[in-house]
């Protein structure tokens, strides 16, 4: 369970170009929750992220995580049961390392950083990943020893997807991770993120642009704006929701209507 | 080419390669640029010629290579806890141990090795015959390049040397797989520094001396060596790749040793160095000029000749 207390992060105080990014966000997602998040520009989703994921320390406000007080913990130490993806999906992978050697990186998270350091990639662990790969059904198993940097842009999400998910995360934070692929192997990714996040029971928070997805994916959608979260709906309410019903609600608590130049409403 | 000056480009080529290692390690997979080079290097050969006139040419190797490990390790304090630059880090460190390698030798600008064993005669006392008194250097090194080669190699293959290559090869990555970087980037120079001591410690007892400004422009001719064996053997496998960077130190060797017989006077070699760099790494952007160059003058010829067609038609 991730238990987000009235967090708040400037960037810039003091100076003209001071931006409050988020500003007393509370939030709590219980385990198995998957969450959709939509938001205008600059709303603070990314901001949320980076927060949660620690790549800052918060102004003000606590993170717990499964009762564990994260709030100062290093990124690197939080990314040991938090799991991420961005919308590039060249920065989830390493280009010059085979599939292979970037699955095992990935699955240090299970070994933990300072045990085995000097051990090697075992023939069990390349069986594992063998069988990890085969469900992506893009044929990857086969070419463990080829580098990522040659794989296509949906096949490099799915194998990110795939590394943070090799040790199930507590906690799963997806990017807008299908925005910069062609809309067939978006969906495709998509699919595995659903296939995977329900087969493990990982709880997650998906950014997305796309307002059908928002309602559609998950048990959950919440809206941002100027750095709050405006709209938390679940439930039998969200369940009979169309997407002009969640625009009109969005205008209702946000004060304007949503200001988002890469929105899909369709 | 005489044998001496084979032999010397060879046994030259194979400890200069340890730096080219270094740099491979720093340069190539850290994707950092290391400058502290030339003062680690002379901090190597400083402590190894004090150990081995202090009689323990064995123990010089590593407490050099402790040496240059300490140099390391300040280097990369500075960019990953202190936020400096990376060339920054370097320069300073670079600077700084200038006056320590003076302290090493005792505010001396020059130590020799006068009367006292070093490893090198050690080895030779090891067998007779003549064959050995005139290879047993060459023999030595080369079997001690092939281990190290090989020590690095698989230490590169384990989850300690993946991470370094990934942090390297995909910053963002490396931080979502619970890896910290200030930690992989502050072992791999560790790792340049224990290398580019032990190149000084060798290159000291080689020579049988160690003079303050030895080091000077050395991070400019590993970086050759390196540009050398990775244009050569750069797309290969790791363990071709680094054979490759220790086969492009010794290249470039040859080539200095071809200049000399030419009669090029030693004080031009920082130059020629300078030179090689500048070539091999502006070389990629030259092509590509040349190649647009070339195909703009193609086009407008064709064009010229189908208006001239054209205009008899």
């Amino acid at each position: 369970m991730l238990v987000i207390t009235d967090i708040s992060k400037t960037f810039s105080p003091g100076t003209v170009s001071e931006k409050k990014a988020l500003e007393h966000v509370s939030l709590t997602l219980r385990d198995g929750d998957f969450a959709t998040i939509v938001g205008s520009n600059g709303a603070g989703k990314s901001t949320l992220f980076n927060a949660i994921a620690g790549s800052f320390i918060v102004d003000e406000g606590y993170i717990d995580l499964d009762g564990e007080d994260i709030t100062f913990e290093k990124e690197h130490i939080r990314s040991r049961y938090i799991g991420r993806l961005f919308q590039d999906p060249l920065m989830g992978t390493a280009p010059h390392m085979t599939i292979e050697e970037n699955l095992s990186v990935a699955f240090l998270r299970a070994s933990g950083p300072s045990k085995h350091i000097f051990s090697r990639i075992t023939a069990k662990e390349k069986q594992l990943f063998r069988e990890r790969l085969s469900l992506l059904h893009m044929d990857l198993e086969n070419r463990m020893q080829s580098q990522v940097g040659l794989l296509s842009g949906g096949q490099r999400q799915a194998l990110t997807l795939l590394m943070a998910t090799v040790v199930t995360p507590r906690l799963l934070l997806l990017d807008e991770h299908t925005a910069a692929l062609d809309p067939a192997t978006a969906e495709k990714v998509l699919a595995l993120t659903k296939q995977i996040i329900e087969e493990k029971k990982i709880s997650c928070l998906m950014v997305t642009h796309n307002m059908h997805q928002a309602l559609e994916m998950g048990n959950r959608t919440l809206m941002m704006d100027a750095g709050r979260i405006v709209l938390d709906v679940e439930g039998a309410e969200r369940a009979g929701m169309t997407v002009e019903d969640l625009l009109r609600r969005f205008a209702q608590n946000a004060g304007q209507a949503l200001d988002n130049d890469r929105i899909l409403l369709s | 080419m005489p044998v001496t000056i084979i032999q010397t480009a060879l046994d030259n080529g194979l400890i200069y390669g340890l730096i080219a290692l270094s740099l491979f390690v720093s340069f190539t997979i850290l994707n950092i640029c290391d400058l502290s080079t030339d003062g680690c290097y002379m901090l190597g050969a400083a402590v190894g010629v004090a150990v081995t006139i202090a009689g323990h040419p064995l123990l010089a190797i590593p407490a050099s290579m402790a040496a240059g490990i300490c140099s390391g390790f300040v280097t990369a304090q500075l960019q990953t806890r202190f936020g400096v630059q990376s060339i920054l880090a370097g320069i300073i460190v670079n600077t700084g141990l200038y006056t320590i390698n003076l302290m090493v030798m005792g505010m001396k600008t020059n130590l020799n090795i006068v009367g006292k064993d070093t490893i090198f005669t050690l080895i030779e006392k090891l067998i007779p015959g003549a064959f050995w008194k005139t290879w047993h250097r060459s023999v030595f090194l080369l079997l001690l390049l092939v281990l190290i080669c090989f020590v690095l190699y698989r230490f590169l293959g384990t989850r300690l040397g993946l991470s370094i290559r990934a942090t390297g090869d995909s910053p963002a990555m490396v931080r979502a797989s619970s890896i910290n970087t200030a930690f992989t980037v502050t072992v791999g120079l560790c790792i340049g520094g224990a290398l580019t001591g032990m190149a000084g410690c060798l290159i000291g007892q080689y020579n049988k001396n160690s003079e303050i400004n030895m080091g000077t422009g050395m991070v400019t001719i590993a970086l050759a060596s390196l540009i050398i064996g990775q244009t050569l053997f750069g797309r290969g496998k790791m363990a071709v790749r680094i054979a490759g960077t220790v086969a492009g130190s010794v290249i470039y060797r040859f080539i200095i040793a071809a200049a000399l017989r030419m009669n090029v006077p030693t004080q031009a070699f920082k130059l020629v160095s300078a030179v090689i760099v500048a070539v091999a790494i502006a070389a990629p952007a030259v092509r590509q000029m040349a190649a647009e160059r070339m195909q703009q003058r193609n086009a407008g010829r064709s064009r010229r000749k189908a208006a001239q067609q054209r205009g008899r038609g």
